[in-house]
């Protein structure tokens, strides 16, 4: 791997930021919007607070690490869109940039996007809603590092499929994640799935990752188990999804698919 | 002197359509060779394989002695390529695209380089200008100027001077002539102009229907199909076909 082909997308893509305006709202006023949105029908339901215990701390908490998944997952794809969108594709894989660069490229802007998203929809929650997130405690540093791999894992599964799909496909970029919020447990806990999909939903990094952090809201302690399980999935997920993509790759240049997508 | 391509066996097949048969060819070194054939004769499909992007069926593709499938990064970094039909990030400057392309390739002294390319290529009036801004043929500049930045010694031009005026596309031409002979440069060249193929091709290699249907100089080409020039041999080939 060659530090200066990383860097070469990363600039690619930050001359873009400098003056996209979709791609500024991206960061600045869709995760806004939503935090706004959930933020009041979080006072509504403060009003059932006998009911409900630790009703604001859940959902607020809950919908700033689902943004962590998310935007770390549109990190990927949405670069990978880019390129289509602009006829990039054939200026750079006729270039020596390797497939794994440019995973590496998409992993690092993805990492860069939750960093600011994270850092609008914090300071908003303070200001509007005096929710402070770090309350989670120093366990909100795994719980963070474990969603943005989840996203990079589902970002490089949507990748793949707009690779070898095309066009048509390109709407998996904003749909393919919301398969996995029902089972990944965001806004209430797993028992409150049917028993089946309570199975699935354990295969699920990131329904550990929701777990954990309402058990430390309701008091626990860090969740080591549900850490563990995250850790390991993440891992066994994302050496296969690699191994995924560059099947893909490969499959699409034997097919002459790599410079016809987006056609 | 040895070929700085080979080229031998060359196939390409989706499913049952036999895009490019069993194409064999050699570049050597500081040569220009004009790909020439009429629209689906397998040139594009020909330059896709020789860049990487589409694995061949059958056949092998050797660049300064080494196979392309096993040393790609090697290879790749020392060729590079333009197309009329390529663009480049539309939200960029002109200049940041260079730039982004320079750091690709491993360039150092990146500003002093791409003042070079600029200069050469006539596009101060448009270096900050943003991409999507640029006229075809600003376009079509921006990426030949991107072409040979990275300074590569092969280079491979899809109808390169497509969309340009004369006065440019002659510019062109002759900027195209004097990187060959100063820096030894090899290239592989399509146009659909035959005055332009019969000026800038040491040798022709004329496809058909995926196959090399005659190869040589131009006046050995034309002699041999007994035409005046390569446009009498093109139609008269496509017109059998």
């Amino acid at each position: 791997m060659k530090i200066h082909r990383i860097q070469a997308l990363i600039t690619r893509h930050l001359f873009l930021y400098k003056r996209s305006l979709p791609r500024l709202m991206e960061i600045f006023y869709w995760p806004f919007l939503d935090l706004v949105v959930w933020g009041f029908i979080t006072v509504y339901l403060m009003k059932f607070q006998g009911q409900l215990p630790g009703v604001v701390t859940f959902f607020l908490g809950a919908l700033i690490l689902w943004d962590v998944l998310f935007r770390a997952q549109q990190g990927i794809t949405i670069s990978f869109l880019e390129e289509i969108w602009s006829r990039n594709l054939m200026n750079l894989f006729a270039s020596p940039l390797k497939p794994s660069e440019f995973l590496a490229a998409t992993m690092t802007l993805s990492v860069f996007k939750v960093a600011m998203v994270s850092c609008v929809m914090v300071a908003a929650a303070y200001f509007f809603y005096s929710y402070n997130v770090f309350m989670i405690g120093l366990s909100l540093i795994p719980f963070v590092v474990n969603l943005i791999v989840t996203g990079w894992i589902i970002g490089v599964l949507t990748t793949s499929l707009i690779m070898r799909f095309g066009q048509e496909a390109e709407v998996l970029a904003w749909g393919m994640v919301f398969l996995f919020q029902p089972i990944s447990c965001v806004f209430y806990p797993i028992d409150i799935l049917p028993k089946w999909l309570q199975a699935v939903a354990w295969a699920n990094p990131a329904t550990h990752v929701f777990e954990g952090m309402r058990g430390v809201l309701s008091g626990g302690s860090l969740p080591v188990a549900h850490l563990g399980w995250a850790v390991g999935l993440n891992l066994l997920y994302l050496v296969t999804i690699i191994g995924v993509f560059h099947w893909t790759f490969n499959i699409c240049k034997e097919k002459g698919l790599l410079v016809r997508v987006g056609e | 002197m040895l070929p700085i391509v080979e080229v031998s066996g060359l196939t390409k097949r989706f499913g049952d359509f036999t895009a490019v048969d069993g194409v064999s060819f050699e570049i050597r070194p500081g040569e220009i060779l004009g790909l020439l054939g009429p629209n689906g004769a397998g040139k594009t499909t020909t330059f896709q394989m020789l860049l990487g992007l589409v694995t061949p069926t059958a056949g092998s593709i050797r660049m300064f002695g080494k196979d392309l499938v096993q040393h790609r990064e090697e290879i790749l970094s020392q060729v590079n390529f333009s197309s009329t039909y390529i663009s480049m990030p539309y939200s960029l400057t002109a200049e940041e695209n260079l730039w982004v392309t320079a750091k690709l390739y491993g360039l150092s002294d990146i500003a002093r380089r791409i003042d070079e390319v600029v200069k050469k290529l006539e596009m101060e009036e448009f270096r900050h200008k943003l991409t999507r801004k640029l006229s075809s043929g600003q376009m079509t500049r921006l990426t030949l100027a991107k072409a040979i930045l990275t300074e590569p010694k092969i280079l491979f031009l899809d109808e390169p001077t497509a969309s340009l005026d004369p006065d440019i596309a002659h510019k062109i031409r002759a900027l195209l002539k004097d990187v060959r002979r100063s820096a030894g440069l090899s290239i592989l060249y399509t146009s659909h102009n035959m005055r332009e193929m019969e000026e800038m091709s040491d040798r022709i290699i004329f496809l058909q229907k995926g196959k090399v249907v005659a190869q040589g100089t131009v006046q050995e080409i034309t002699e041999r199909f007994g035409q005046r020039d390569l446009e009498e041999v093109f139609l008269k080939l496509a017109r059998e076909s």
